[in-house]
């Protein structure tokens, strides 16, 4: 049962060849035997998901329930969950019960989506590899001593191993579509503005964007439904219609105009990488694509502008945890600056502080113009380029990620190396353009992904190229080994 | 640009996280080579450039000014570390 797509959940709980309880249960029985290797969940909620599975079956023998009504997920511990701990990775939040949903998480309710858990995630979405996770590190089921990606490392591992049909997630700086590279998954990161924010704890407010981890890019298409709707309480939600993602799956791609960027082919890419991504364009190719070679001559600022910007915003975003109205309170403050000094040095890990003082430095008095304005020029440039690239084609393909998983503890004593991992995903953050990470091939049998980046809300052609792609080769239906 | 002790001191004050000194240089050191990262940019020419806040230049949104939202302050306050009498409870401020 756990081999199901999401579109065969769908179909199955339809023709009553199941029901959502015995789904389910069966996701629930997984997680509790095989969790304890991948440590992919933070919080199970097994009482919560079988009640709402039950529900759902009602809702399944009345008919006419949405489509995927019954279908158990997993939630990143990023999204509000009324009732049930949300910790976003942290300390500081590990005593934090949601006293509300986040938008997608109604939206899924809504739809009859079942809660299996919250998934395990760097600090606040902080990390590449899921290393800063307050709970430990979350193993990849392709390889057990290497990372899974981060910060969605949790989401990307539970899918990956089957203990959940696909989850949630938030992209940041490239936090869905490296995880998605590192564990062979399909992960979708829709434009900015798309989803609502509400409800999912802020990192960086003008990059974040949630999306979903899943196996199959007709999964994400069916997912995306229920998960993007305009939202008045995120003030950036752009008011558009949602379009079916599924309606444009089969389209052919004769005539699609497929973008190669020469700077994603650069230093630093692992050979055999840029091999099976040179071998997936000739797929494309032989699908009727036609290839052009475009240029994003800013792409070497993307990394510096993101560092400015995301520990900026975090720096104020998470100025909020105070210790005074929920979260982390340190023992018998003497004084309240003593009560805000201790709660934040004792609630948040390495990585988030150093996030906060950079940010702090870069919004300090005599530095604002230097940095944080001189980023958001810059910010501007790097959206250009993609502007121009897409007056000429239709979609960009490249690499997801310089190279396949890396062990535990190889990155974390240098940040910068660890933040040059993002360096193919961020510049579609910074630009606020979709972008989607499909498996292309092994490298040491571990996983490569393939990032497609569309134009603005053009997530329908990167789904629709993505499910062509994967009609013509079977590199998502490739399993970790010991995954049965 | 690399920053010193002194400065990670003025940065811990005003960010509310606290370095001990043994650690002090640790993070000046791991500040300062995020610090040489973004550097790169100063190198690059703005001018008549406008900053970026929004991928689509998208504007705040205005909506009428009627009431939203009901008080929920107790079931906010039932999260609080320390509450008393509907308010949040702090060390004393004011002697």
């Amino acid at each position: 049962m756990h081999q199901f797509t999401i579109a065969e959940l769908v179909k199955g709980l339809r023709n009553k060849d199941f029901s959502s309880t015995e789904v389910t249960q069966h996701y629930l029985e997984r997680i509790a035997r095989l969790d304890k290797t991948y440590n992919s969940y933070i919080t199970v909620t097994p009482e919560l998901a079988l009640a709402q599975a039950k529900a759902a079956d009602r809702r399944l023998a009345d008919g006419n329930q949405p489509a995927l009504c019954g279908v158990p997920i997993a939630h990143k511990d990023i999204f509000c969950t009324t009732g049930v701990r949300t910790s976003c990775g942290s300390k500081m939040l590990d005593n934090f019960i949601a006293p509300y949903n986040a938008t997608i998480v109604d939206n899924y309710l809504d739809s009859g989506v079942v809660m299996l858990g919250k998934t395990n995630m760097d600090e606040f979405a902080m990390g590449s590899s899921n290393e800063t996770s307050y709970y430990g590190p979350v193993k990849n089921p392709w390889a057990i001593d290497c990372v899974p990606g981060g910060s969605s490392g949790g989401s990307a591992a539970a899918v990956a191993a089957h203990l959940a049909p696909a989850a949630t997630a938030s992209d940041t700086g490239g936090s869905i579509r490296q995880p998605a590279a590192l564990c062979g998954l399909t992960g979708i990161k829709p434009t900015y503005g798309r989803v609502s924010r509400w409800g999912m704890i802020a990192f960086a407010s003008s990059l974040d964007q949630a999306g979903i981890l899943s196996r199959t890019a007709e999964d994400a298409a069916i997912l995306l439904n229920d998960m993007a709707s305009y939202d008045a309480k995120d003030s950036t939600c752009v008011e558009r219609d949602v379009p079916d993602y599924t309606a444009d799956l089969n389209k052919p791609l004769n005539g699609l105009r497929i973008g190669v960027p020469k700077e994603y082919f650069g230093e630093g890419l692992n050979p055999q990488t840029a091999a099976h991504v040179e071998s997936a364009i000739k797929v494309y190719e032989s699908l009727g694509a036609t290839i052009h070679s475009v240029s994003l001559p800013h792409t070497h600022l993307a990394v510096p502008a993101y560092y400015v910007i995301a520990p900026a915003e975090c720096s104020a975003n998470l100025s909020r945890f105070d210790g005074v109205r929920y979260g982390h309170r340190c023992e018998n403050p003497k004084d309240l600056n003593d009560l805000y000094m201790r709660s934040r040095s004792e609630g948040f890990g390495a990585e988030v502080k150093r996030r906060i003082l950079v940010g702090t430095y870069a919004l300090s008095a005599g530095y604002y113009d230097a940095y944080y304005s001189k980023a958001q020029k810059i910010r501007r440039l790097i959206k250009q380029d993609f502007v121009d690239a897409f007056q000429n084609v239709d979609v960009i393909i490249g690499p997801t990620s310089p190279s396949p998983a890396f062990q535990f503890g190889s990155k974390t004593k240098d940040p910068v190396a660890m933040y040059l991992e993002d360096i193919y995903t961020i510049a579609t953050n910074l630009a606020g353009l979709p972008g989607l990470s499909i498996p292309c091939g092994l490298v040491d049998n571990k996983p490569v992904g393939l990032q497609l980046i569309g134009n603005f809300f053009a997530e329908s052609q990167l789904l629709n190229a993505a499910h062509q792609f994967q009609q013509a080769t079977n590199f998502h239906q490739q399993t970790a080994p010991n995954i049965d | 640009m690399a920053v010193d002790r002194s400065d990670i001191a003025k940065l811990s004050k005003l960010a509310r996280i606290q370095i001990s000194d043994e650690a002090a240089d640790e993070a000046a050191k791991s500040i300062s080579d995020v610090l040489a990262l973004v550097d790169q940019l100063q190198a690059v020419n703005t001018d008549g450039v406008l900053p970026m806040a929004h991928p689509l230049d998208a504007v705040q949104r205005l909506r009428a000014d009627v009431v939203t939202e009901a008080n929920q302050r107790e079931m906010f306050q039932s999260i609080a570390p320390a509450v008393q009498d509907g308010l949040y409870l702090v060390p004393q401020v004011i002697e």
